[in-house]
Order: structure tokens, then C-alpha cells, then sequence
């Protein structure tokens, strides 16, 4: 869309059907020869990784709903089926049930990227805000697909999250019962509640595709911010997205799926909870009650503040302030190798992040509480507080001047210190003899 | 084309046609309205959750210091035959004391005052009947078996997040904002009840 085309058909067909539907026009401008910046690193490589995610998601869970009953007296048993009977059907799960996390993760790493890198600011706000749609549709999405076995920890997580919309009763008496039982499709978590979480499950995933189309198209309008956050100033600063980068993101694909297949096959129940192979049962609550490890910061935050209402209002809102990110930071720099104050700042926010994490897996009393509230105070503090102050008083460093100074710099140094360092009589690059 | 130079009609036409756009898009979304709607009651409890309205219980098997647990509606209904001493210690607690000072007594008025009297039914004190889920996030206090801690005021403590109740089921600490509630029930007879 920013560069020009130059697709050329090279038949009679691709000339016919070019002038009617141009998708090869389309596939080779956007995803072969699309201009991409060339310093960037691997954290950029998580895009391709969580497209890999969702078809991998989609594809073992169209199977998986092949054998799934979802009624709540089979769901659990219709799970051990696919586990004992259905032919590969426990690879098709664990590959299902560790791909959630796997997902979750590199969104995750995917958001700090962007965070650290500045790739909210201007002009990629539609950009950034479409990615926390997406995060919204993935939470629902993997909750929901959370609940289908129906087990003990299915049927309370699905117990609990529903009765946070109860909380809307402190606001308007008798709302939030209404909104839960219409949620539940009865008086408590029943056999149509699990229906309609199934029958969502399977939608979601499509609905994240579209947005994840739309978030693409706002990529491609500025192009890919980089390392430095300075803008392509001429054609040398880019490179075709086809071989360079389909190479990259490759590579990036295939160290990802190392890791995954070594959670598939070696600890494929390590990410869950043993509590889930019980079947659900209403009369009995666990004694601690677990969301998957990806939701843990957010139940941290949930339980960290006393009231029901706002304790329901903090946990949306750690999502709801990151549509807000771009307009919050208040510094014209990017990348925060330039801005050694916020750079600070943001490594103590992963640190708090990874322990709310933590946090959320503890009991919510004495030190943990403690700590919990002191994490969910700075996660907020960093968004509403750091990121307006911090653009405004903080001195940033040196900045090259293009992408082409930065890379050359660099090269300059390496070379230095190859020459300089190297002991005398080793040679210093052996290639070149 | 008899009108191509009627120039004239068609300024004055503005007015006339505001007026169509408004009132056919009023019209649609009159019309869409009736179309949502089914689209959203559908969630809604069935009639078949519906039907499973009432439960009838014979008390007469509960031991004093026994209690049952019963499903009504899909919901456990906790059903204590209380001593003498859990009574009277529901009884002499203050109200002030109370996080909750509301009975949520479906068989009584709103804003009925959680006394221990307006928790179990006048002349029936001895036996407290409540819906035993939580009213922090719906999961299900302990207290019912001989085993069971039964928190600090004698009465269930809810594992989740650390919910207290006394002995009429009442909110003495934690974060659950509300007492249990009790359902609408009624007595037959000296011991048996309907639930619903």
C-alpha cells in the first residue's frame, strides 16, 4: 500500500484474472516484496510465530470438535475419549491445550516488544489498539475453551469469572443477578451455560482472524517500526519482506516450535492444573481456586483490592489502559535504547507483571497480599503515572540520525574492536585470508 | 425524461427527503428491535430450568447439630438443624456488628433487618435454610460436614478467598459483600418444608 507495485503478470491468465480480482497483486506486493526495515531483531519475529498460534489453534480444535460432546453429564468423558480412543487424539489435545499457552506467551513478548520498541506511537495507534482487541478476544477465547472439559477447575473458574458480573448488583440492585442468569442460561452453571461457552469458543477464533487481518492492514499502511524507532528514510534502510524476513521469522518458527513440542511431549500437563482431571462437581468447591497461568496477573489484581466491585473494575481496567498507551506517553522517542530513565522503569514493570504472575497463584493473605497490592499499584502507576511524567523530564541519549548511521556505527565498532582487541599473531578475521 | 429540466422540484425536494431518510431509518430500527430482542431472551433461563421451581424435604431425620445439603434450582440449599447455643449466638449478635445489615430473605420484605429472627422463620429457629453459595463469587462454604472448619464465627467458611459466616448465615468477615440468602420456602408441616 505505501510502496509501488510491481507485480508484472506473466501469463495470459494472471493478466485476465489481474484486471478482475488482483489477489496475486495483492499477496506479492504486501507479503513478497513489501519494503521492511533491515535492522530488525528477533523480537520482531513473534508476529509470524502468533499467526502460526491461531492456525494451529483453529486447525487441532475444528479436529478436536470432531469427538467433543458438549453437554455437561459426556463433556468430561467425550475428553477422556479423545485422550484413550480417537486415533492421535491426545496429540491433537496436548497440542490444543499447550498451544493456548504457547499463544499466550508470545502475545505476551510480542506486547512488551511493542512496548519497549514504541511501536504504539504515531502513526501505528490503530495498530497497537487493534493488538488489544485481539488480546480481549484471545482471553475470552481461552477461558471459554478453559471450561469445555468440565472439570473441577472448568466448572469454578466458569463459576467465579460469571459472578464477577455480579458485582453490577452494588450498582443497580438486581442487574447483576439478571446479567449473570442470562450468562447462565439458568439459576447456576449448567448444561446450557456449557453449550453456549462451546458454541462461542468456536466463533471467537474466526473473529480474531478478522481483526488480526485488519491489525496486518495497519501494519502495512506505515510499515514496520525498528530497533532504533526512526522511520525508512531511503530504499537502501529496506528489504524485501521475501527471503529475508519469511527466513528470519522462519527460523524464529522453528526455535518456538522446539519449545512447544518439548512441552507437547515431554510435560504436556505442566501448564495446567491436575485439579481439572475431577469431574465438575456443584457441590463441591476446590480449595484454591487457579485460573491458567496466563490470567494469573490479573487475578493478582482482582484479588488485591478489598471491594468486589472495583477489584472487578481493576482487573478489566489492566486491559482497557493499554487502549489508551498511545496518548499516554508522552515522549516523541520510540525505542527506549534512547530513553535510559524509562528504560528503568520498564524493566521494573516486567519484573512487576512476572510477579503479580506469581502473586496470583499464592494465597491471597499476609505478605503475598501485601505484595500483590504493591504490584497491582505499580502496574497502574506505570501507565498513568510514569509514562505522562517520564516523556517530560527525562534527558534521552544520542540518537543516529537515520537506520543506515545506526547499522554503520555499529559496523564501525565491531570492526574496532576486532582489530584492536584481537591478541597479536591471532588472526583477527579469518575469512579474509 | 419529461422532468430533466424541472430544476425547480428538485431543490425543493430537500426538506421532503431529510424527512424520508429519518423515517425509514426510524422504521428499521423499529423494526430491528422485535429482531434482537428473541436473539438476546434466548439466553435467558428456559422454561425447563424453570419448571424445576419447587423441592419438598422431610426434616424429620436431621439430628440437632446435623445439617443437609439439597439441590434446588441447580444450587445447593444448606439445611441446619441448629443447637440451642447456635441460636443464641446468632441472637445476641448486634446488627451494627453485621458487614451485611439486610436478612436477604426472599420470604420477607427488601429491606428487612438481619436479625437472626428474620434468617430462620419465627417458631422454626431451630432450623436454618439458605442458599449455600458464596455471595463473593459463587463457591461453596464449608461448614455442612462433621469435619468441616467452620470458620471463626461457627457457622461455614468459604476456601476461596476466605469468607466468614455466623450461624444464621450471616457475613462476619472477608470479602463476600452479602449474607447467604435464603430461599422462598414455606413449612407444611412441623417437619417438612417446600422449597420454591
Amino acid at each position: 500500500m505505501a510502496h509501488k507495485s510491481n507485480y508484472v503478470p506473466q501469463s495470459a491468465f494472471e493478466k485476465w484474472l489481474d484486471e478482475r480480482l488482483p489477489v496475486v497483486r495483492l499477496m506479492k506486493d504486501q507479503f513478497i516484496d513489501f519494503p521492511t526495515p533491515r535492522n530488525l531483531n528477533y523480537w520482531w519475529t513473534f508476529g509470524g510465530i502468533l499467526i502460526f498460534c491461531l492456525i494451529a489453534q483453529m486447525m487441532t480444535g475444528i479436529v478436536l470438535a470432531m469427538h467433543y460432546v458438549a453437554n455437561e453429564s459426556m463433556a468430561f468423558e467425550s475428553i477422556e475419549h479423545i485422550m484413550r480412543n480417537v486415533n492421535w487424539g491426545w496429540l491433537i489435545r496436548y497440542t490444543h491445550a499447550v498451544g493456548a499457552s504457547m499463544f499466550f506467551a508470545a502475545a505476551y513478548l510480542h506486547m512488551f516488544r511493542g512496548l519497549y520498541y514504541g511501536s504504539y506511537k504515531a502513526p501505528r495507534e490503530i495498530l497497537w489498539i487493534l493488538g488489544v482487541v485481539i488480546l480481549l478476544l484471545m482471553i475470552a477465547t481461552s477461558f471459554m475453551g478453559y471450561s469445555l472439559p468440565w472439570g473441577q477447575m472448568s466448572f469454578w473458574a466458569v463459576t467465579v469469572i460469571t459472578n464477577l458480573f455480579s458485582s453490577f448488583d452494588s450498582v443497580i440492585p438486581g442487574l447483576g443477578t439478571r446479567i449473570v442468569q442470562w450468562v447462565w442460561g439458568g439459576f447456576s452453571v449448567g448444561n446450557p451455560t456449557l453449550n453456549r461457552l462451546f458454541s462461542l469458543h468456536y466463533l471467537l477464533p474466526f473473529m480474531i482472524a478478522g481483526v488480526v487481518i485488519l491489525h496486518i492492514w495497519a501494519l502495512h499502511v506505515p510499515g514496520n517500526n525498528n530497533p532504533t524507532g526512526i522511520d525508512v528514510k531511503r530504499s537502501s534502510e529496506a528489504m524485501p519482506f521475501h527471503p529475508y524476513y519469511t527466513i528470519k521469522d522462519g527460523f524464529a518458527l522453528a526455535v518456538f516450535a522446539i519449545v512447544f513440542a518439548a512441552f507437547v511431549f515431554y510435560a504436556p500437563n505442566y501448564l495446567g492444573h491436575s485439579d481439572n482431571y475431577i469431574p465438575a462437581d456443584p457441590l463441591v468447591t476446590p480449595t484454591h481456586i487457579v485460573p491458567e497461568w496466563y490470567f494469573l496477573p490479573f487475578y493478582a489484581i482482582l484479588r488485591a483490592i478489598p471491594s468486589k466491585l472495583f477489584g472487578v473494575i481493576a482487573m478489566f481496567g489492566a486491559i482497557m489502559v493499554l487502549f489508551v498507551v498511545p496518548w499516554l506517553d508522552s515522549s516523541p522517542i520510540r525505542s527506549l535504547r534512547y530513553r535510559p530513565m524509562l528504560k528503568l522503569f520498564f524493566w521494573a514493570f516486567v519484573v512487576t507483571c512476572v510477579a503479580l504472575g506469581y502473586l496470583g497463584a499464592m494465597p491471597p493473605d499476609g505478605i503475598y497480599l501485601l505484595s500483590a497490592r504493591l504490584g497491582t499499584f505499580y502496574y497502574f502507576a506505570f501507565f498513568l503515572v510514569v509514562l505522562p511524567v517520564v516523556g517530560r523530564i527525562e534527558t534521552p541519549t544520542q540518537m543516529p540520525g537515520s537506520i543506515t548511521e545506526d547499522i554503520m556505527s555499529k559496523e564501525r565498532r565491531r570492526r574496532a574492536a576486532l582489530e584492536g582487541g584481537a591478541p597479536a599473531g591471532a588472526p583477527a578475521a579469518p575469512e579474509k585470508r | 425524461m419529461a422532468n430533466s429540466n424541472s430544476t425547480v422540484d428538485a431543490v425543493d425536494d430537500t426538506g421532503r427527503r431529510d424527512f424520508i431518510t429519518v423515517a425509514a431509518g426510524a422504521f428499521a430500527a423499529i423494526g430491528l428491535g422485535p429482531l434482537v430482542w428473541p436473539m438476546l431472551d434466548q439466553m435467558n433461563p428456559d422454561a425447563s430450568a424453570l419448571a424445576l421451581g419447587s423441592v419438598e424435604i422431610d426434616l424429620a431425620p436431621i439430628d440437632v447439630g446435623q445439617a443437609i445439603t439439597i439441590m434446588w434450582r441447580g444450587k445447593p440449599i444448606f439445611i441446619r438443624h441448629r443447637a440451642e447455643e447456635e441460636i443464641q449466638a446468632a441472637d445476641v449478635t448486634q446488627i451494627s456488628a453485621l458487614p451485611d445489615r439486610f436478612a436477604r430473605n426472599l420470604n420477607l420484605a427488601e429491606d428487612a433487618p438481619a436479625v437472626d429472627r428474620n434468617r430462620a422463620g419465627e417458631g422454626h429457629e431451630n432450623w436454618l435454610v439458605i442458599i449455600g453459595i458464596c455471595t463473593h463469587l459463587g463457591c461453596i462454604p464449608r461448614g455442612q460436614r462433621v469435619g468441616d472448619t467452620k470458620g471463626e464465627f461457627g457457622g461455614w467458611f468459604c476456601p476461596c478467598h476466605g469468607s466468614h459466616y455466623d450461624t444464621a448465615g450471616r457475613i462476619r468477615r472477608g470479602p463476600a459483600p452479602r449474607n447467604m440468602e435464603v430461599p422462598p420456602y414455606k413449612f407444611l408441616t412441623d417437619t417438612r418444608i417446600k422449597i420454591g
